[in-house]
């Protein structure tokens, strides 16, 4: 019942977030928390649902800014067509290193897909004529809806916002699907899940397919908000961002990656006044030990378990 | 012709530096399960180490090496009896996130200390190239080549040779068996943490001087490791001279005869292919991963 009452609350909060709100300031940092809530989403279909790790997640978020911003920059695409492609192009990329990737486990999937991103991050600096290089795509055009362009701050809340629901939409229905019972299936017990019949590289490749397309999806929303892209989408720190907040928020769980991806936005944002830049990188590597030591099921399982033993 | 002589020359260079680097990474992960993320940080330990030996406490340069070498393994064995001996019994893969947090860590508290600007470490060894031949090599670079053999046969030794080396390929073979002969599995995990991280910071004071130190320099040097073992064979000593001597043979020749902007590619086109087609390593007679 609490929960409900606080999950609505929260739910009107975001959706009145605009009216509220007095600073752009704050709406970008929100702004921003929406498209890696879509990113830690997409993350925690493989981590937390396959127990897969990708150290490579920053691939396909990069793959999907530099696609919507080319078909958007070179072709005039509209970022009604940009975004699906950019979905596509990012899903194949899952597909491609799903299929190379997923006869392999732990710690060598964990390999290949950073190996991956370095070798795509290597391609953006050094492919000149189609990325320009170190100096990336400057001008990427905002989204246009019927007369409207929207340029502003709470125009493009709303559309990072829809994006963001949907997203947790889509995860949603997968994981309560036959599918996301195989992939959990999958997660706990492989070979007795093969036993009764799932296909373990079906249904890895399918959830790194979609888990793909969305932070592909998030590239996009990213590349037509901050209305420039370079190689710097590909950094690692984006990866470990979205890794730390899977684990924080509490990876298998939905409501997890949004709470992780809500609280390390806005934490270091808040920080940011008080401490340097290092020192947050530097919060971020102590805190990922501190979680995995004392924290290590994430915050919304914790609270869960914390509930339920008050409850009896 | 003189040309890929050079090429070939430069490889093993760096090659030298490479299996050093792999070496440590094999041991930890054939030993301890432990995927090392934070093994490039002891290499940037190792450079700036070197560093500040001599700019701050003006050490001689043999002397500033070794200090680094040392501080390397005290950093290493720290690191395992904190963080990594209450996580034994811990799966493989959240072992393997505490490491990508120390890595995170150590290499942001690289950066407050040292700050961002590449630093150049002065080595006493004349700038002029010796000419051998058609052949051109800097006087520091065949140090490196010589230090870094020397080091790897010193390795070879303790491993094959020693009374520890044997407890050690115990442990490795068979942790159990070799506990209820007697080897204090503790120790030996220490030992070998410290020496692997040692045998990376040689490598970062080795090479500091022939590039520069900057705080990212460990990531790269993490994923050389990496690509190094697995060439080898995930635990294969042997493997990863071979594998560190080959990858910087193939970086050079990339980079030389395909284009310079690809040169780290090599290596993560390595790891893919390797792992994708002969997953347990190019060397390996038998199975080994596992």
């Amino acid at each position: 019942m609490i929960v409900r009452v606080l999950l609505a609350v929260a739910a009107l909060a975001l959706v009145t977030a605009p009216a509220w709100l007095v600073s752009p300031y704050h709406l970008h940092v929100l702004i921003m928390a929406g498209i890696f809530t879509i990113l830690a989403l997409s993350l925690n279909l493989l981590l937390g649902y396959t127990g897969q790790l990708s150290l490579g997640h920053a691939a396909f978020f990069g793959i999907g800014a530099y696609t919507s911003a080319l078909l958007a920059l070179k072709l005039d695409w509209s970022f009604w067509l940009a975004l699906p492609s950019a979905a596509v192009t990012a899903g194949f990329a899952g597909w491609a290193i799903g299929r190379l990737a997923l006869k392999l486990r732990g710690a060598y999937f964990v390999l290949v897909t950073i190996s991956f991103a370095g070798v795509i991050s290597l391609v953006s600096i050094n492919w000149m004529e189609l990325t320009n290089g170190p100096l990336g795509l400057p001008g990427v055009p905002p989204p246009e809806l019927g007369p409207w362009t929207l340029r502003t701050k709470p125009a493009y809340y709303y559309l990072v916002l829809a994006g963001a629901a949907l997203t947790y939409l889509v995860c949603h229905r997968l994981v309560r699907s036959r599918i996301g019972r195989a992939l959990v299936a999958l997660r706990e017990n492989e070979p007795l899940a093969e036993s009764v019949g799932i296909d373990a590289t079906r249904y890895l490749v399918l959830a790194a397919v979609i888990s793909a397309a969305l932070a592909g999806i998030a590239g996009s929303l990213y590349a037509h908000y901050t209305r420039f892209v370079s190689p710097e989408v590909f950094l690692f720190s984006y990866t470990v961002t979205m890794v730390i907040m899977v684990i924080a928020g509490g990876q298998g769980t939905l409501v997890g990656p949004v709470i992780g991806a809500i609280l390390f936005t806005a934490l270091p944002e808040a920080l940011r006044e008080a401490v340097a830049w290092q020192w947050q990188m530097l919060a971020y590597g102590v805190v990922l030990i501190v979680l995995v030591f004392f924290l290590p099921r994430g915050i919304v399982p914790s609270v869960a378990r914390w509930r339920r033993s008050r409850a009896f | 012709m003189e040309q890929l002589l050079q090429h070939l020359v430069n490889g093993l260079v760096l090659g030298g530096t490479y299996a050093l680097l792999g070496i440590g990474l094999t041991l930890i992960f054939g030993l301890m399960s432990v995927v090392n993320f934070a093994h490039g940080e002891f290499y940037t330990l190792g450079a700036y180490a070197t560093f500040g030996a001599l700019a701050l406490a003006g050490l001689p340069f043999f002397l500033a090496l070794a200090a680094a070498i040392v501080l390397g393994a005290l950093v290493g064995a720290l690191c395992e009896r904190t963080l990594l001996r209450p996580l034994r019994r811990e799966s493989i893969d959240t072992v393997m996130l505490v490491m990508i947090g120390v890595w995170i860590a150590m290499q942001n508290t690289e950066l407050l200390v040292w700050g961002g600007v590449a630093r150049s470490i002065p080595h006493p060894f004349p700038t002029a190239p010796l000419t051998l031949g058609p052949l051109n090599i800097a006087p520091v670079r065949l140090f490196v080549v010589a230090a870094a053999a020397a080091l790897i046969g010193a390795s070879w030794l303790l491993i094959q040779r020693t009374r520890l080396g044997t407890a050690m390929r115990a442990t490795f073979q068979d942790r159990d068996t070799a506990a209820l002969m007697g080897v204090p599995i503790g120790q030996i995990h220490t030992i070998t943490f410290a020496f692997g991280s040692a045998l990376a910071a040689a490598a970062g004071a080795l090479l500091g001087p022939v590039f520069l130190a900057y705080p990212s320099m460990g990531d790269l040097a993490s994923l050389k490791a990496f690509s190094v073992v697995i060439l080898g064979g995930l635990g294969n000593l042997a493997g990863a001279t071979l594998g560190g001597l080959l990858l910087g043979v193939a970086e050079e020749l990339g980079a030389g005869y395909v284009s310079s902007g690809y040169r780290d590619a090599v290596g993560f086109v390595a790891i893919i292919l390797v792992l994708l087609f002969r997953p347990a390593g190019l060397f390996a007679r038998a199975e080994r991963v596992g």
